[in-house]
């Protein structure tokens, strides 16, 4: 065994103090695989060492939460004995490499994380940012990360019903995959990590140990550079049709009383799930990895102990029923093999070819994980832009015909027309709207699912920014008729060793805390990925977030269309004009300044909680929330979608210009439409909503006062047009 | 009627495709394993859509050959009526029991959308509950659904009426426009010389019940119970 030179340390990304902290632990000088072990255990991506101080402090109890952060995916109970189990997570540094096989192995890997607990998946979400899209990287990127997306979910058959993408020149050199998937499970039977009974076998089950994807997770924890390219081997190649089988059968086991715990091996492979599980429940391990099915000959421990293989799981069972859990593997076709046993020793004992590998401590390697309180700095606050300050476009109906064509708004049907959002048979409301919805199978319940972040709102200003991420999020569940239950977070930011990259993530958590708390919307799982810089330039800080909602009765949801004509069009919430950092800025006047739009929590919350009773009652049929592009393209995407136009006048004593009016990107509102609309202007005002009907629902044109008069078609081909154009150009290098 | 529904490592669409089953016949189907050479007696197979064995190799291709595949073979050539949806129809192919091949799409990506097909006759088990010529809405999800034949099949194909369903635009009119796949002759679906096998891409499973969009796919399987029992 080779000594352990102070470069193999440097190479492993240890700092001086955290070297020394292992020498500590050990009392001696580890060997290269228990120098890996650590290396991966104490590397950002696994241990959240610059994070937890603040993860911490993040609401995560509800009474209806089961399950919050900690286990592989959060647990929420949706009544009559069912939970939902969901959680999204990055793969942005593979992605960027190898887009295609970066992006399916995010979905594979988040995918076991939601049925490792016992739930069968039943929706997936993704998020997706990519650098400017005359970068000519970006064309590559958009096309092989979607068609990894794809193929991956597709062919294991479980929905894409949504997600979100934009382009911005900040991920030029760090694109962003970010991967949820929601499953459902009896509320009786869910599956946790915590391996114990000493004496209980440990079983490697799903494909074979390769050597692809060795460091991933160290990978995952450096920025980038020109090199970056090189580190391709550390990509991992995914197999969803092997998935599928490791789904079926894994849940086919966990119907029997077999399992004591379970836990995939994602990030940093057998090294990682062993040590979670063992580390959770107090025990120790022995394993043999002779007995680790591999597919390549002459693999060292350190191999297959940091390999990051994909579609493989480590299971506990209860003495005694390695039969019956070998016949399930057997019938579909995937390997099984009995590699260790749960010991009292409190340590994991390696061993191969008869020899020790690694002999470690779990404990106090799990426990000594290093936890950094970083120094930040806080983001410092913009000045505010008055509505005055942003000058009137030359052509009011040119100007929203931008917008609705612009990257970041067109319409994204291009991604997820290649996504199959319908197998299960449960997709009530498809891709391109507020919130997907997917029916809870065989009854009338529904999920509302979503996944928002403004990324230049929490440039401009983190802790706003987190807080509109989870605003929106709540928003968009309550825009369908949802009851926002809970939310689960990826946070995706630059080097957390900068001061104003670390203030990036306080602001945010910050704020998001801030959100989850009033608006009673807590964190059950997350994620985070940091050092998402290349030479030095980080992204715009970007904690996505993924919400679920739950329709008691699908007789009662709302759609973000019109439709019926002859509808009263209700605007709820406060419009002051709100252009700083807005949608129309970045589009007409290609600038990002400002200060993004305030969000005041309780008003959110009133306003929210008026709409929802409507819906829930049964009173309104369409309600679309406004976010990006304000009002007007609110309004615009409403008409499309429903295939109906509108007639809109801005109020009389307007004291703000039209463009402030129709594009501020004020917060907690909506559109909804209805019949009766003195009634509800009236219980509006009752509640203390602001409310105002603004125009009728109807014809085949969108016009607005005397400056707006657009067909449906043209402003339905100016919406499809841009991103097939995009993709079908021909590559500049 | 009694029907079963063939399952293969890889398929997803089993489930989907028994739900409509069951709500038109008011029963489940038998779901029969792979691996089982055993088909119970029924008055309708059914291969269904997914990823058979990953869709290594070919779509369809190694399905082809699994152990229950021969079954299906023989009791079609008995007469019993098979129906293969999206990874079904390129199984079917690859089996032997309906002609021509499945390719990548034209696009070379995989498309997932409703799209409106033409019924080209109603004079089979599978299409009796609809008008000749009707117009419907239905969903496709594939990758492989470029429908291709040799000139003297295609012809004979349109002789003996084994044409089922064209891809077409919202009117029934058939333009390339309207083909969302490059298949020859907008061909959406075939049927064999006695029309007791059908293959068709989109899935007729998908659009059965309001809630999920349409109905327009509920005629067929409603029109299987009616015409079997």
């Amino acid at each position: 065994m080779s000594a352990i030179t102070p470069e193999i340390v440097a190479e492993h990304g240890f700092t001086k103090a955290e070297y020394a902290e292992v020498l500590s632990i050990l009392g001696r000088e580890p060997n290269i695989t228990e120098l890996g072990i650590f290396s991966v255990m104490w590397s950002e991506h696994c241990s959240y060492k610059s994070s937890k101080k603040w993860l911490k402090t993040l609401p995560t109890e509800a009474k209806w939460v089961i399950c919050g952060p900690g286990e592989n995916a959060g647990v929420i109970d949706i009544g009559d004995n069912q939970a939902v189990i969901f959680k999204m997570e990055s793969h942005n540094h593979p992605s960027f490499i190898e887009p295609y096989q970066g992006a399916a192995t995010g979905v594979g890997g988040i995918l076991r994380d939601v049925f490792t607990m016992g739930a069968r998946p039943i929706a997936n979400m993704n998020a997706l940012r990519f650098g400017a899209p005359d970068h000519p990287k970006t064309r590559h990127l958009v096309s092989g990360v979607v068609a990894g997306v794809g193929g991956y979910g597709n062919c294991i058959g479980v929905p894409t019903v949504g997600g979100e993408c934009q382009f911005h020149p900040s991920y030029n050199g760090n694109n962003l995959v970010n991967a949820m998937t929601v499953g459902l499970a009896p509320a009786d039977r869910i599956f946790y990590s915590a391996a114990t009974g000493i004496g209980n076998p440990v079983v490697y089950v799903g494909s074979k140990t390769g050597r692809d994807g060795i460091h991933g997770a160290t990978m995952a924890s450096a920025e980038f550079d020109d090199a970056s390219d090189e580190k391709r081997p550390t990509v991992q190649v995914g197999d969803p049709f092997t998935e599928k089988l490791l789904l079926e059968a894994c849940l086919e086991l966990m119907a029997t009383e077999t399992i004591v715990a379970i836990q995939d091996m994602g990030a940093a492979g057998l090294t990682s799930s062993s040590f979670e599980m063992a580390s959770k429940g107090g025990t120790g391990i022995e394993m043999n990895l002779d007995k680790v099915p591999v597919r390549e000959t002459g693999m060292t421990p350190y191999e297959i102990l940091l390999s990051e293989s994909q579609e493989r799981m480590l299971i506990v069972l209860k003495p005694g029923c390695e039969e019956t859990a070998r016949a399930i593997f057997d019938k579909w076709e995937l390997d099984f093999a009995i590699v260790g046993k749960l010991t009292d020793s409190g340590r994991m004992v390696l061993t191969m070819h008869g020899e020790i590998a690694a002999d470690l401590p779990i404990a106090p390697l799990v426990a000594a994980s290093p936890e950094y309180d970083r120094p930040w700095v806080e983001t410092p606050k913009r000045a505010e832009l008055a509505p005055s300050e942003v000058a009137a476009p030359a052509d009011i109906s040119a100007a929203l015909k931008a917008i609705l064509g612009s990257p970041n708004h067109a319409s994204r049907r291009w991604i997820w027309e290649q996504y199959d959002h319908m197998v299960m048979g449960d997709t009530v409301q498809r891709p391109g709207g507020d919130a997907a919805i997917v029916r809870v199978h065989g009854t009338s319940k529904g999920l509302a699912i979503t996944s928002d972040c403004n990324p230049r709102y929490c440039f401009a200003d983190p802790e706003t920014g987190g807080a509109q991420a989870v605003a929106e999020a709540w928003r968009n569940l309550i825009a369908c008729g949802a009851k926002p239950l809970a939310i689960t977070d990826n946070m995706n930011f630059g080097n957390p060793e900068r001061p104003e990259i670390m203030g990036q993530f306080v602001g945010a958590i910050k704020g998001m805390g801030a959100a989850c708390k009033a608006l009673d919307f807590p964190v059950v799982s997350g994620n985070v990925s940091l050092y998402n810089e290349t030479n030095g330039e980080g992204i715009l800080p970007t904690p996505v977030i993924g919400g679920v909602g739950l329709i008691d009765d699908l007789d009662h949801q709302a759609v973000p269309a019109f439709t019926k004509p002859q509808e009263a069009i209700i605007l709820i919430g406060e419009t002051r004009g709100w252009l700083g950092v807005s949608a129309y800025l970045e589009v007409i006047e290609n600038r990002e300044d400002g200060a993004p739009p305030p969000i005041d929590l309780a008003i959110e919350r009133r306003n929210g909680d008026f709409v929802r009773n409507l819906i829930a009652a049964g009173r309104i049929k369409t309600c679309h929330d406004l976010s990006d592009g304000g009002l007007g393209l609110g309004l615009t995407e409403m008409a499309i979608a429903g295939g109906i136009g509108a007639i809109v006048s801005p109020p009389e004593n307007l004291d703000i210009p039209l463009h402030a009016w129709l594009f501020g990107e004020d917060q907690s509102r909506y559109l909804l439409t209805t019949d009766e609309p003195e009634t509800i202007l009236s219980q509006a005002a009752t509640a203390e909503v602001p409310a105002m009907v603004i125009g009728t629902t109807g014809g085949d044109t969108l016009t607005v006062g005397s400056a707006i008069a657009i067909s449906l078609s043209e402003l339905t081909k100016t919406h499809e047009a841009w991103f097939p154009a995009y993709m079908a150009a021909p590559d500049e290098n | 009627m009694k029907a079963a529904v063939i399952v293969f490592p890889g398929s997803n669409c089993d489930r989907d495709i028994a739900v409509s089953l069951e709500t038109a016949m008011g029963a489940p189907p038998a779901m029969v394993w792979h691996g089982d050479a055993d088909i119970p007696k029924v008055d309708l197979i059914v291969v269904p859509g997914g990823f058979s064995y990953g869709d290594y190799l070919r779509s369809g291709a190694m399905a082809a050959h699994s152990p229950v595949m021969g079954e299906v073979k023989a009791r079609a050539d008995k007469g019993v009526p098979v129906l293969g949806i999206c990874n079904g129809f390129q199984i079917l192919t690859e089996c032997g029991l309906l002609p021509g091949i499945l390719m990548r799409n034209a696009s070379l990506k995989f498309i997932c959308r409703d799209v409106y097909l033409r019924v080209e006759s109603n004079d089979s088990l599978f299409t009796s509950a609809y008008g000749k010529d009707d117009v419907i809405r239905i969903p496709m999800a594939h990758h492989d659904g470029n429908y291709f034949s040799d000139e003297a099949t295609i012809e004979r194909l349109e002789d003996n009426g084994q044409v089922a369903f064209r891809y077409c635009d919202e009117t029934g009119a058939i333009t390339t426009d309207a083909n969302p796949n490059g298949s020859l002759r907008n061909i959406a679906g075939i049927y064999n010389e006695t029309k007791t096998v059908l293959g068709m891409m989109p899935h007729p499973e998908r659009l059965a019940e309001t809630l999920l969009g349409g109905t327009d796919g509920r005629p067929m399987f409603d029109g299987l119970v009616e015409a079997l029992g």
